[in-house]
């Protein structure tokens, strides 16, 4: 099995995995980085989102010989102890049900927000659509992406 | 301080012990169906489950029998017994035995029950420490105790000034007899409860912590896939390994029957036949399942959606009766009508999708089974282990992890057990991973419902006669001593069972979850004809249900009932028009709660969104509103997804919808704009609330669609009807 050496939150990291491998299991399986979900693996619900080089990709359908050397940046990555403005929101708004899909939705909306300092309403919705919350906290989410976007 | 009744035998229930290092011990008994024997607990402690903790820093320790689950009870249960204790909830711990115990068993109570259940002995427990506490303070400070007061964990005699920690008394108080019929709190006098507090595991959820099922990993394990037959009703024709085995990384393939040794109700499962492939990792164990060459063949019917829709369809139109309920003479009285309207509902398969797909660990030895993950009955799931592997109860541990959603699916382990045949085969520990595919393939849905409703008005347009007639695969959704039995002089409740070898089992809201919708649109449609708004039109038949009503027993509290309209009917401002904004309303009562709900629709590009949705709820108490508010977002979100969206189809007994690229769920940009939720303020024990804001809101979604358009929905997923949406335009 080919040798990748990745750049994840920071840190070089080699593994010795199938070139087909998504980021998904390289993380959960070779780097013990469980935050990043698995829900559907064809890339439809947005529970395994993860930044590469600062833009929001579906792990679970990315391989890990695409990556080169792009930084790829993960829940556990996005802040020290949880201080990145959605992560605090996230909590002021006590967003979280089951909880499954939010580091996902955390991870979209921190590269929306990247991009978009001052989403509209629309904008949010448009950009979190293909995120899936099966409890139902879609206001929330809205909300808490508001609020962090306000005090950032 | 007024006292308040409990229905707890207090000297049978409560014990105290003094802790080792200094402290009280007190132990409770929470959930009736939760064993003993925690660490740490005195031998002689035989009817308790559960205990509080208070140190001599003052710092208040519980030990839960119920973990937590997704409902935020590990928050909401130290406010309770924080508010009668009087301390800080800041200072109250909740304690959880480590994983690997194999002597303390939790077991879980249904998601909405939880807070239900532990209400009285939380409480009683507070209060009964914190009056052993005030009569060790007492002894020391020479005073009565009547003469003390306590706040924030601080006892006070006022007169002298004079203050005690709890901490400085508490091994005082260890040494004192429990006390009998403590007071508790008028709940006018609560100060925590009733406040909203965090979810104290958020920041772990937010911070990618490890901490549901599929996070669990041991040394030396494998992962284990499996394939199941690709329809209902087929079963394996021939197995062909060879290029799986030799893909890197795959160490065997073989098949297991997980047929559980005795029947059980929380094994309903379609597949006991499965094939499996052990690997290294789950990426190399996915490609070698899609490398097995699999022949199948029919072994039963192969059935589809459409013929089982047709078959209920012919049940109801058959001439045998089902009667479940009937009320005086409903055949005459339908004679006898003025006006006679008969509607037909339908709503197909649904499959949970719980986001975090089925899985669990298992590690099955000699003369040991250990199994980890997620699921909601950990007793039923030992029981079951031990008689497929010939072992005593003892020998087999289940411990729960935190749940990426259950919504009804993880009360049926039957991965639990097939984690535990695999791990028997392989020798060593492994972690069976479903796909998404093998998850929303393989049964369990939430029956496909067909429901006929007859209404009976007089020449003043009253109801004199209500009939339902309905069925359901497996079983029929209708709750006969449910409104409106009781405010109607004629009525008859049928329900009819269609066998099918697709699976179905409980789905959030079991039953209500279709026949609410069915029956809140019909009413609604009924009050249409009758020419009488539709609030008003539910509030005359709960005056008839509590003023004289008819027949038997009926399940509902027509008070809070009508309580909950009318609240909904203040919130929302009922019967203001407002240009361009069409109105529904509905109301349901499960789960011991009461919610009616007003949608708002306006049509934006001539399709409707929803502005907004106003929500009344009577669930008694509300312990942490924040946390209430959230869940019933939540559910009336997946009511509307559900209703709207969402469908599992079968053809030829396969299902159409392997993923999330065909079986639609709710999106952000589909949910309501806003929620505006209200609570009933009534002093009531607390009642469920994780199911309760689902089921409703369908049906004043189809109203206020009906208001829009002139035309109303019968068949979900209403995203189907695509005529409907193809000719909407504003009417206003």
């Amino acid at each position: 099995m080919p040798v990748y050496n990745l750049r994840v939150n920071g840190h070089r990291h080699e593994v010795d995995v199938d070139a087909d491998t998504p980021i998904l299991w390289v993380l959960r399986e070779h780097l013990d980085l469980v935050g990043t979900k698995f829900g559907c693996g064809i890339a439809q619900c947005g529970a395994c989102t993860v930044h590469l080089d600062g833009t929001a990709i579906r792990s679970c359908s990315f391989p890990v010989s695409a990556v080169g050397d792009k930084q790829i940046t993960t829940i556990e990555g996005l802040s020290k102890n949880g201080s990145h403005a959605l992560q605090k929101a996230w909590l002021e708004l006590d967003v979280p049900q089951c909880g499954y899909c939010q580091a996902g939705q955390i991870m979209n909306a921190a590269a929306l927000l990247a991009r978009n300092p001052n989403p509209t309403d629309d904008e949010i919705t448009e950009a979190m659509d293909g995120n899936l919350c099966r409890c139902g906290t879609y206001l929330r989410i809205r909300a808490a992406i508001k609020k962090a976007a306000e005090e950032a | 301080m007024a006292p308040s009744n409990t229905s707890l035998n207090r000297r049978s229930f409560l014990q105290a012990s003094a802790l080792a290092g200094g402290g009280l011990m007190l132990g409770f008994n929470w959930l009736a169906g939760c064993k003993p024997s925690a660490p740490g607990m005195p031998k002689s402690w035989t009817d308790v489950n559960a205990y509080l903790k208070i140190a001599e820093n003052g710092i208040v320790t519980i030990l839960s029998p119920n973990p937590e689950i997704g409902q935020n009870v590990k928050t909401s249960m130290p406010m309770i017994v924080a508010e009668e204790l009087d301390v800080d909830w800041k200072n109250v711990v909740v304690e959880q035995a480590p994983l690997d115990t194999d002597k303390y068993r939790r077991q879980l109570a249904g998601g909405s029950q939880s807070i239900r259940q532990g209400w009285n002995s939380l409480r009683t427990a507070g209060a009964t420490a914190r009056q052993m506490l005030l009569t060790a303070a007492a002894t020391r400070l020479e005073v009565p105790a009547s003469e003390l007061t306590t706040s924030n964990g601080t006892i006070t005699h006022k007169a002298s000034g004079r203050e005690l920690s709890y901490g400085e008394v508490v091994s005082d108080a260890a040494q004192l007899d429990v006390p009998s019929d403590v007071p508790l709190k008028n709940p006018k006098d609560f100060t925590i409860i009733g406040t909203s507090r965090k979810n104290v595991d958020a920041k772990k959820i937010v911070t990618g912590e490890p901490l549901y099922g599929l996070d669990f990993k041991r040394d030396g394990m494998r992962i284990a896939m499996i394939e199941h037959a690709p329809a209902f009703g087929m079963r394996l024709k021939s197995l062909d390994a060879k290029a799986a085995l030799a893909m890197p990384g795959i160490h065997d393939v073989f098949t297991i029957d997980a047929t559980p040794a005795e029947s059980n109700w929380s094994m309903v499962n379609a597949f006991p036949e499965k094939v499996v492939v052990i690997g290294d990792t789950t990426w190399q164990t996915l490609k070698a399942k899609r490398a097995l060459k699999l022949e199948w063949e029919p072994a039963e019917k192969l059935e589809g959606s459409a013929g089982q829709m047709q078959s209920m369809a012919d049940l109801i139109a058959d001439n045998a009766r089902e009667p479940r309920r009937v009320d005086g003479d409903p055949d005459a009285a339908f004679r006898s009508a003025k006006t006679v309207i008969e509607r037909t509902y339908t709503a197909p398969l649904l499959a949970h999708n719980t986001l975090e797909p089925m899985n669990f660990f298992a590690n099955v030895t000699a003369d040991r089974a250990e199994l980890i993950g997620p699921v909601q009955t950990p007793e039923e799931l030992q029981k079951v282990v031990a008689q497929s592997l010939g072992m005593t109860k003892e020998q087999v541990t289940v411990e729960m992890t935190r749940m990426g959603g259950g919504f009804g699916r993880r009360l049926y382990g039957n991965f639990g057990l097939e984690a535990a045949l695999i791990s028997k085969k392989v020798g060593g520990p492994i972690k069976l991973v479903y796909t998404r595919e093998d998850d929303m393939t393989q049964g369990t849905y939430r029956p496909a419902y067909r429901a006929t409703y007859r209404a009976g008005l007089d020449e003043n347009n009253k109801l004199v006669a209500f009939h339902v007639r309905a069925a359901g695969i497996s079983s029929g959704p209708v709750f006969e001593d449910r409104f409106p039995a009781g405010a109607v002089d004629n009525y008859l409740a049928e329900n009819f069972g269609l066998r099918s070898n697709v699976s179905t089992g409980a789905w959030r809201a079991p039953r209500s979850n279709f026949i609410a919708g069915a029956e809140q649109a019909f009413i609604d449609e009924v009050a249409e004809v009758a020419g009488i708004d539709p609030i008003e039109f539910r509030l005359a038949l709960f005056e008839r249900a509590m003023r004289s009503p008819v027949g038997g027993d009926y399940d509902y509290d027509a008070a809070r009932y009508a309580g909950v309209l009318k609240l909904v009917r203040e919130k929302s401002g009922w019967g203001e028009e407002r240009p361009g904004v069409y109105r529904g309303v509905a109301a349901y009562y499960c789960h011991n709660s009461y919610v009616a709900q007003v949608v708002d629709v306006v049509i934006e590009d001539r399709k409707p969104v929803i502005d907004k949705v106003w929500c009344a709820v009577d669930c008694g108490i509300v312990v942490n509103p924040d946390a209430a508010r959230n869940q019933v977002e939540g559910g009336t979100i997946d009511g509307i997804g559900h209703s709207m969206y969402s469908a599992l189809t079968i053809t030829d007994g396969k299902p159409d919808q392997a993923n999330f690229d065909r079986y639609r769920l709710i999106r952000n940009s589909e949910a309501p704009r806003a929620i505006e939720t209200h609570f009933v303020d009534n002093g009531i024990d607390p009642t469920g609330l994780g199911e309760p804001a689902l089921p409703p809101v369908s049906a004043a979604l189809a109203n206020a669609l009906a208001k829009a358009t002139g035309k109303r929905l019968y068949d979900q997923p209403f995203v189907g009807n695509e005529e409907y949406f193809r000719v909407l335009e504003p009417t206003g």
